[in-house]
């Protein structure tokens, strides 16, 4: 039916014609990340199912609720809300063509972003030193797969992150940096809410007798 | 859902197009502020539920755990990433509507699939690990 529209339309009016063609390529990018994104989170719905089946498979071995710790938990998700807020700030300097804020709320950030993957290896190596490695039973090979990959992404994100400090000191706010502000942005927010997914399903539900 | 309502702030996007497209929509700073103190309390009372041990049942803290970390994942949806269905004349909408279904029907499924396949290979299961103790 649109297209019929879109016929009508080129007919009757040549601009409507331009407008047709200049309108995707302009913000194709940005959809087309949202798309990688949402594929992402199916990665993750992945993992998640794998998690709510073998979750509470010990094996004999230690259960969520002798292992986690929920204040080191609460402090990470702190870190990763308060990260997602800087982002913001970030992106609202980038708006005002404001270089200096713009980069010093990235390294804030990616700072933030340091410190919850910092506590995350300390709980994994506390784990493992604990005997609590992923191969000890089918909850803990879970655990591992899904809060790793969280980590990854993270990792990931701050290598980003860093990266794109460089490139705006090199070349500044032009077009191609504004998008990929706009991207990382996208991507370190979604990493934010599948973290709300990780510490209400793994760690509050698994701590519950 | 309504796809003429669709074609309608396609176009009407498309109008400002020209002119704002360097705006874009990456919120003001009330919306970044809003939604960081809506996600703070959203996550500071699942955590004191459970910290604080509210309630006695467990059942009764996952499902109000489970509802808050949902609300909040709205929360962030609109407040952080900017959701609404005029962004990209509805199709980030629509690939997220699409990702939505999807999810449920792969955690759905799974959980209940393998809850009644647990449900019914167990006794057996129990059975011959008890069969071989005996055996040896």
């Amino acid at each position: 039916m649109s297209d019929i529209n879109a016929n009508g339309a080129l007919s009757a009016d040549p601009s409507a014609r331009y407008y047709v063609r200049e309108h995707h390529p302009e913000n194709s990018t940005l959809l087309g990340f949202w798309i990688y994104l949402m594929s992402d989170c199916l990665l993750f719905a992945g993992l998640f199912a794998t998690y709510a089946v073998l979750g509470r498979s010990y094996a004999g071995g230690p259960s969520g609720a002798e292992l986690f710790d929920l204040p080191l938990v609460a402090l990470n998700t702190g870190f990763l809300l308060l990260s997602s807020i800087t982002y913001g700030f970030a992106m609202i300097a980038m708006q005002r063509k404001n270089l200096k804020a713009t980069i010093g709320w990235l390294l804030v950030t990616g700072v933030f972003g340091l410190g919850f993957l910092y506590l995350e290896m300390y709980e994994f190596l506390h784990l493992i030193h604990e005997g609590a490695g992923p191969q000890r039973s089918a909850f803990l090979s879970s655990f591992f797969a899904l809060v790793g990959t969280h980590g990854l992404h993270v990792t990931f994100g701050t290598i980003w992150l860093i990266t794109l400090v460089f490139q705006l000191k090199k070349h500044g706010l032009t077009g191609e940096n504004k998008r990929r502000l706009m991207c990382l942005s996208m991507f370190w927010h979604f990493l934010d809410v599948i973290w709300i997914g990780v510490f209400t399903f793994v760690y509050l539900m698994g701590v519950l007798p | 859902m309504s796809a003429p309502h669709n074609h309608s702030e396609h176009d009407h996007h498309g109008d400002h197009h020209g002119h704002d497209h360097d705006d874009g929509n990456h919120g003001s700073l009330k919306d970044y502020a809003i939604g960081f103190i809506l996600s703070v309390i959203l996550t500071a009372i699942p955590f004191w539920l459970v910290m604080a041990k509210v309630f006695d049942k467990s059942s009764t803290t996952a499902i109000v755990v489970l509802a808050f970390a949902a609300v909040q994942v709205v929360v962030h949806m609109v407040y952080f990433l900017h959701m609404n269905n005029r962004v990209e004349g509805g199709w980030s909408m629509l690939s997220t509507v699409f990702t939505i279904v999807l999810l449920v029907i792969v955690l759905a499924g799974s959980i209940w699939v393998m809850f009644h396949m647990n449900k019914n290979m167990m006794p057996s299961m129990g059975n011959d690990v008890h069969n071989m103790q005996d055996m040896q």
